[in-house]
Parts: C-alpha cells; sequence; structure tokens
C-alpha cells in the first residue's frame, strides 16, 4: 500500500517538483483569486500537472484561463477540450471579441499589433473581467534572455503593466504577494525548469501532450524561412508558395500561421530528448513572433504580455 | 549509429538522477563575471547553437568570442551598459544541474547579492588579479558568509595581464584568507583564471604549472551542497489545509528539514497540541515516510486546530515560540528602517505584524566591524532586535536556512524592506523572561481578549484556550495559555492563576506573578 522511500538525496526533477508545489500553494493560500493560464502547450501541461500533485485529493482551487486568439491549431482545442473534461477542470475560454470583430488576424496586422490585441490585450481584459489577482504562466527563465531577471511572483501595476525596476527582491523561498487593489501578479512556478526537465518531466510522469509535439506528416508551406503547417482553410497562400506534405513536429506551440515547425523523425517523448540531447537549437527560434526586433519580448512583457 | 543510440540513452538514464546545485556568482563591474559565466555555459554545453551563431555575429571580426554577450540581459541595461539585477542562468554537467544567480556590481549590489546567496550552496567571487582584494571583495565575501554560504572559490581573474605570476596570486589569496577567518568558512579555494582565455575554467592551464587547487569548473562539480537536513529536526510548516470533503483534512507543505513517518509523536506549534501523524499522502497515494524537500500532505490523528503558518514538529525536538529575536537585517528598501513605520514580518508560511525593530548595531561588511546605529539604509546591514505582535516558531538560521529566514514586509507600500537571518536562540521561552504565569484563567471570552491583548502588549506569548488540557499544552510548549471557564467548571489545573478583571489591579497581579 505505502510506497518506500527510494532514496534520501532527490533527483533534481524531484527537487524543481516540490519546489514548483510549494510556489502553487502559496499563491493559493495568500491570494483571493487566483487563476492558471492555460496554453495548451507542454509547459501548461507540466504546470497543471504540478497544481494538481499539490491539492491532491481536493481539486484545483483555481480555474484555468485559456487566451484564445480563434487561430491555435485544431489539434490543440480538441486536445484542451476532452483533457479539461477527462479531469474535472474548471476552464475559462477568453476571446478579445471586439479585436476579431474589427478583423484583426496574423495576415493583415503586424506580430506585434495582433499580439498586442489577440494576446495581451485579451488577457487583461479576462484577468480584470474574472477579478482575478494572482496569475500562474509556465515561463521558464531559460526561454529567453529577457525572462533570466523575471522573478518568481512578478508584480504588476493596476494596468497589469511590469516595470523591469520595481520588482521586488526574493529571498529564500519567502514570497511577498501582498497586493494593493487592482493590483496583481503573475506567477511562474516553473521559472528554474529547462526545456529538457520539462520534457523528460512529461516522459517520467505521462503527463499527456498534444500530438503536434510529435513529427507527422502534415501540410507544410515554406515562408522566409519558416515551415508553416496550413492547419485549415482560411491560411492565405501567396503566389507561388505551394503546400506539401513534410514530416514535421513543433517545439512551441501557438498561433498556426505564426508557429515555425521543424523536420523531424521523433515519434514519442523519448525520440523527442535523444533528439534534443544531440543538437541544441534554442527553442524560442520556431516563435515567429520573437523575430520582429531584438528584446521584443521584454516590449510585449512591458504592455502586460506573458 | 548504435553507438550514438546507446550514449542518448545513458545521457537520459544519467538525467533523471542529477543533483541540483545553487550558485551565486559575485564580482565588481569589469572583473570579468559576464565572460566567466559566457565561458561556464559554454564549456558546459548549456547554450544552443543559434546563441552562439548570434554572439558571433555581434562579435567583430577576428576578435576572439566576447563570451560576456552570452549573459546579456534586459534592454534598459543594455542601453546603459550595466547590469543592473539578478538574473539566473542555467547549466549542467553530466552529475549536476546548476542554477547560478549572476548578481551585479554597483550601488544596489548588496541587496542583490543578498538575494542570490539567500538560496545559494556556494559562492564564486572574481576578483581582478591587477586590482587585487578590494573593500568591495571583503564586503562579497562577508555578506556570503552571513548569508550562511560555507563553501566559496575564489577566482582571481585576469592572470593573463599580469603574466601568471604566482607572486601576485599568493598575495591576494593571504590577503583574503586573513580577512575572512572569522567568517568560518569551511571551504575557501583560490583559482588563478583568465576567464577571456580559457585558463583553469573548465581545464587546467599549462600557464599555471604552480597551482594545484583544480579549476573553476572543477570546484563547481565537486563542492559540497548546503541541503537541507533530512536527517535534521523535523520542521514542517503548514501551507494551506486541504478540505474536499468533511471526512478529509489534510495539511498541505514541504518539508523544511527531517524526516516524517506514519505514527510519529507530532506537536502542532504555536498552540502546543500533541498528536500523531495518521497518514502522509502523496498524489501517487499513501507514503510511509516522507523527509525533506518533499511537497506532501500530512494527515493528523486528532480534529485539532491546524491553520497555514502552524508548524508540525517531533514532539521531543520542537522548537520554542518565541515573540521576539535577535538577528542580523540587510537593508533592501529605499526608504530606511523606521520606526513609526509599519512593518510585517514573514517566516516560512508565518506572517505577523512587528512591534519594534531596534538596530543595536551597524555592520561594516568591508572590516567586519560594528558600529553603533539608530536606523538602516539601503543595503546596510545590522544586528536588531525585533518584537512581534505574535509568535513566530524559528530556529537559529546556522542550523536551518528554512526555519532561521524572515523578510520584513513594509505595510504601507508592500515592499520587501529588509531580509533577515535569525541568530543564536535563548533555551529559555519569552516568557521565562516576562515572569507572566503559565496559565491565567478567565470568566469570559471578552476578559480572555483582553487579557491576552496585555500579555502580547508585555512581550509575552498568549493563546485563548477552552480545555484545561489545551491549556497544559500551551503551557509545555511556553506560551500563556489564557483559559476561558464555563460556568460550573470547578476544577483549576493547579498552575492556573485566576483573574478577574473587574479587579481594577489585574494588571500589576499578572505583571508580578511568578516573579515571587
Ligand atoms: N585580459 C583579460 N580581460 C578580461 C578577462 N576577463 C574579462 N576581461 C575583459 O574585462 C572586461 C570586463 O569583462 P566583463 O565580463 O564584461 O565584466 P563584468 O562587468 O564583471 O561582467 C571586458 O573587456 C572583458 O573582455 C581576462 O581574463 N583577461
Amino acid at each position: 500500500m505505502s510506497h518506500p522511500i527510494e532514496m534520501q538525496e532527490i533527483s533534481h526533477l524531484r527537487r524543481l517538483e516540490a519546489e514548483s508545489i510549494h510556489i502553487i500553494r502559496e499563491v493559493a493560500a495568500e491570494f483571493a483569486r487566483p487563476v492558471m493560464l492555460y496554453s495548451i502547450g507542454k509547459d501548461s501541461q507540466a504546470m497543471v500537472h504540478l497544481a494538481r500533485k499539490a491539492f491532491h485529493p481536493a481539486p484545483l482551487p483555481f480555474p484555468l484561463l485559456h487566451i484564445d486568439t480563434t487561430w491555435k491549431f485544431r489539434d490543440m482545442y480538441a486536445f484542451r477540450d476532452r483533457f479539461v473534461a477527462e479531469h474535472g477542470l474548471r476552464l475559462i475560454v477568453h476571446r478579445n471579441q471586439r479585436a476579431l470583430d474589427e478583423g484583426i488576424n496574423p495576415f493583415d496586422h503586424t506580430s506585434q499589433k495582433y499580439t498586442f490585441a489577440l494576446k495581451t490585450q485579451a488577457l487583461l481584459q479576462a484577468l480584470e473581467q474574472g477579478g482575478f489577482d494572482a496569475a500562474f504562466g509556465g515561463a521558464r527563465r531559460d526561454e529567453e534572455k529577457s525572462r533570466a531577471k523575471e522573478r518568481v511572483f512578478s508584480f504588476r501595476d493596476r494596468n497589469g503593466q511590469w516595470d523591469p525596476r520595481n520588482q521586488r527582491p526574493e529571498l529564500w523561498n519567502l514570497y511577498n504577494g501582498r497586493i494593493d487593489k487592482g493590483e496583481s501578479i503573475r506567477v511562474f512556478p516553473l521559472s528554474n525548469w529547462s526545456e529538457l526537465d520539462v520534457w523528460q518531466y512529461v516522459q517520467l510522469e505521462r503527463i499527456p501532450v498534444v500530438p503536434l509535439y510529435f513529427a507527422a506528416e502534415r501540410p507544410v508551406v515554406e515562408r522566409e524561412g519558416n515551415l508553416i503547417v496550413v492547419d485549415d482553410g482560411r491560411y492565405r497562400l501567396r503566389a507561388g508558395e505551394v503546400v506539401r506534405p513534410r514530416r514535421v513536429r513543433f517545439r512551441t506551440l501557438g498561433c498556426y500561421p505564426l508557429s515555425g515547425a521543424m523536420e523531424s523523425d521523433a515519434v514519442s517523448v523519448r525520440d523527442l530528448l535523444a533528439e534534443m540531447l544531440r543538437s541544441r537549437h534554442s527553442e524560442r527560434q520556431g516563435r515567429v513572433i520573437d523575430h520582429d526586433e531584438e528584446g521584443s519580448m521584454e516590449t510585449k512583457k512591458r504592455e502586460g504580455y506573458f | 549509429m548504435a553507438v550514438a543510440v546507446r550514449e542518448i540513452e545513458e545521457q537520459l538514464l544519467i538525467r533523471t538522477g542529477k543533483e541540483l546545485v545553487r550558485l551565486v556568482i559575485i564580482g565588481s563591474v569589469d572583473d570579468g563575471k559576464s565572460t566567466l559565466l559566457g565561458r561556464l555555459l559554454y564549456e558546459a554545453g548549456g547554450l544552443y547553437d543559434d546563441q552562439i551563431a548570434q554572439v558571433r555575429r555581434a562579435t567583430r571580426n577576428g576578435d576572439p568570442i566576447d563570451f560576456s554577450l552570452f549573459t546579456d540581459g534586459l534592454k534598459a541595461e543594455r542601453e546603459q551598459g550595466i547590469t543592473i539585477d539578478v538574473a539566473y542562468r542555467y547549466f549542467e554537467t553530466d552529475r549536476r544541474k546548476f542554477i547560478v544567480a549572476d548578481t551585479p556590481g554597483h550601488a544596489q549590489y548588496t541587496r542583490n547579492m543578498a538575494t542570490g546567496a539567500s538560496t545559494a550552496d556556494a559562492a564564486i567571487i572574481l576578483l581582478d588579479a591587477r586590482l587585487g582584494v578590494l573593500p568591495q571583495t571583503r564586503r562579497h565575501a562577508a555578506i556570503a558568509g552571513l548569508l550562511g554560504i560555507r563553501r566559496l572559490a575564489v577566482a582571481v581573474n585576469k592572470m593573463d595581464l599580469v603574466g601568471f605570476d604566482e607572486g601576485v596570486f599568493r598575495r591576494h589569496q593571504r590577503e583574503l584568507e586573513r580577512f575572512a577567518a572569522p567568517l568560518g568558512f569551511a571551504q575557501l579555494s583560490f583559482i588563478p583564471v583568465s576567464a577571456r582565455l580559457g585558463d583553469n575554467v573548465a581545464e587546467a592551464s599549462a600557464r599555471t604549472p604552480w597551482h594545484r587547487g583544480g579549476t573553476v569548473l572543477g570546484f563547481l562539480e565537486s563542492v559540497e551542497t548546503a541541503r537541507e537536513d533530512a536527517q535534521g529536526p523535523l520542521r514542517f510548516p503548514v501551507q494551506t489545509v486541504l478540505r474536499p470533503h468533511l471526512d478529509y483534512r489534510g495539511l498541505a507543505g514541504q518539508i523544511a528539514s527531517g524526516t516524517v513517518s506514519v505514527g510519529d509523536e507530532v506537536v502542532v506549534l504555536p498552540s502546543g497540541t500533541k498528536t500523531s501523524v495518521r497518514a502522509i499522502d502523496s498524489f501517487e497515494g499513501p507514503l510511509a515516510q516522507a523527509f525533506a524537500p518533499m511537497s506532501v500532505v500530512l494527515r493528523l490523528a486528532h480534529e485539532v486546530d491546524v491553520s497555514r503558518g502552524d508548524l508540525i514538529a517531533h514532539a521531543g525536538a520542537a522548537p520554542v515560540p518565541r515573540s521576539s529575536l535577535e538577528g542580523i537585517v540587510v537593508w533592501l528598501s529605499e526608504r530606511p528602517l523606521d520606526p513609526r513605520r509599519v512593518y510585517l514580518l514573514k517566516h516560512t508560511t508565518r506572517t505577523v505584524p512587528v512591534r519594534a525593530v531596534a538596530v543595536k548595531s551597524r555592520l561594516d561588511p568591508e572590516t567586519l566591524g560594528r558600529h553603533p546605529a539608530e536606523s538602516l539604509a539601503l543595503n546596510e546591514i545590522g544586528n536588531v532586535m525585533v518584537q512581534c505582535g505574535r509568535p513566530i516558531i524559528p530556529d537559529a538560521y546556522a542550523r536551518n536556512r528554512a526555519t532561521g529566514a524572515f523578510i520584513l514586509i513594509d505595510a504601507l507600500t508592500n515592499e520587501t524592506a529588509a531580509a533577515g537571518t535569525v541568530g543564536e536562540l535563548a533555551a529559555a521561552a519569552d516568557n521565562a523572561e516576562t515572569g507572566a504565569p503559565r496559565i491565567v484563567a478567565v470568566e469570559d471570552v471578552a476578559s480572555a481578549h483582553e487579557v491576552e491583548r496585555f500579555l502580547s502588549g508585555e512581550g509575552a506569548l498568549a493563546a485563548i484556550v477552552r480545555t484545561a488540557a489545551a491549556a497544559k499544552a500551551c503551557a509545555a510548549a511556553g506560551i500563556v495559555a489564557v483559559l476561558v471557564r464555563r460556568p460550573g467548571d470547578q476544577a483549576l489545573p493547579d498552575d492556573a492563576m485566576a483573574v478577574d478583571l473587574r479587579n481594577a489591579a489585574w494588571r500589576e497581579a499578572l505583571r508580578s506573578a511568578d516573579r515571587a
């Protein structure tokens, strides 16, 4: 019935896990209305898994929030609905309907404008509507240079904005979660995890992930050096562009017209890990969205994006 | 191909069992910290191909790679050309995953360094071989020591600019060793380095044949980690109480130290209630035993009153709740310590109001001298006496970093005003000093609150209880029990003192009680 203790010195993954659970519980205990951002990606899957562990056998004491641009892969929507139903999770889906009505889309608008309207603004709307004072995000510090200084508790002002100069020092595991009315924090329980850690954890814990992470033959068009999977009829092909079946997978998932795929034969988490250990390429490269300008992630963060 | 597959399998296997090591790397501006760190990341394979390509593009043709560009950070500081905050870097070797707190050297330095050092197992301090031990080098070593870092490597950098001269190196070594002696480091390694050229970073340099002390990476690979002690006394701060249904009441928390087993006799603090562990729950199922640093859920044998901020310890090895403590704080706020401001103290999962913070002395980290002081300003370090409005349950920082650390929060601005470490604790409970009786019996709840307020004002720890058994448990834990007697309750515990608030002299009576 009881599990034996395998070792007195626990591995770095178990240590990271224990730390993340501690963070998630601190937020649930100290904030009135937390919410967990859920992007359907592997980091979100790992984060939700950690949250379920943190409160087991009680249900999650907060809902999940999906900021939906309407441009995610169909597989992602299907996976999301199955996943929340299976585990009885509360899910809020929010779209910036006004921006969608105005026709903001990833083809006619710059990626800054698109991201600002359908992600940043949508997120701020959802947080305000829900009256949420703490929002968990699955970002990791090793993802991108400007994240290296991100706190675990990232303080946001009344407009949901982030001021790099006005962040609280974080010592030990003593997080200062005190805020005034209207202020909020973003919390990053996976701060100290690397991409490899997340994948290894997914494997260790048998966490389900969207099949798009694994190689399969998919309809691909090549645009500006990126391999774009044409997921539905809305994609606007330019003259001369042809869609060809190619064996690809995604390293990160987002809006399909803005996600770059990579050629690969990896069909399991084990294969993925093997591929990653063989070739090292930083993960955000596949995100078309970050390439517009150096330090662009930081600009988005200042505006309120995760 | 077959060989490659086997290698990957091996690497994956190794990766599941890596050890997590936290470091802080400290240097003044231009000592070469970014260069050293960039080279460590590079040598340990912690950089991605596209990152390397990007830095190669940014390096002028013909120059060696500028390794410092790898650890480049936020836009604001790129514009100013300085690093302004603590950044965290990650890399791994076959045995270990490293989390490196990269702390910059300028005005906000002490604050950043304290932040980075608070969680570090070990530190690397850089100094420029041409400049030697500067006041800030001493400051760095002192803060590392105060924050509980026991293992330190000193990288004497830019050895190429002093011709890899042994005499220069030894002079710096002797000087810093002399200064650091009172700081009690368990390990103090000196390494002659050229971060730019790679000497003694990952591989032993042929240009320092006189050096036998290993490389920077060698230090990182072998340094003993400062783990929370699974062998030590049990400390389980309760984070939150899980109540999925009426029959389940689980205490969620991360074990700060020690090991807990089903059936163990435990005490809930500060109430002092004794019970035992009925079950240890985890997502995977019940456990027979759990140890630091696991995050688990405990269920107790009795329906005792437990909430966030309480601490579970073994009955025979429980800490004493205290409302006053002595410690060392690093002031983190731009607003100096001000007795008129209201502060909160956060210790483990417990936040209590602070009644007073009195500065006993200011510490000069460059000389280790103590000076009289009334207040502390940003980046200053001082010995303080803190009086809390409600008890906390601390250990000395030297014995337990998790239960010996606290922060002070400015209640008005919400900013984190200071970071503190608890000094050695007197064996006796506070209440012995205040001379209050151990159990005070009153007739009604309103009186109980009045008495409790008064006792707290006197610096005693007091709790309101309703049964003689709870009163005794409190008394045993060093807390004054204010027992509300129910009508018809005749028997008072032996050592109880009955107080009637209609008697105007009740305060005096309480004050002088037990002193006789
Ligand atoms: N000659 C020499 N120059 C170095 C060495 N390490 C760093 N530098 C140079 O010293 C300057 C400051 O280095 P940097 O790493 O940016 O210092 P930081 O301010 O401590 O991060 C740069 O010009 C480096 O190229 C070294 O070992 N030898």
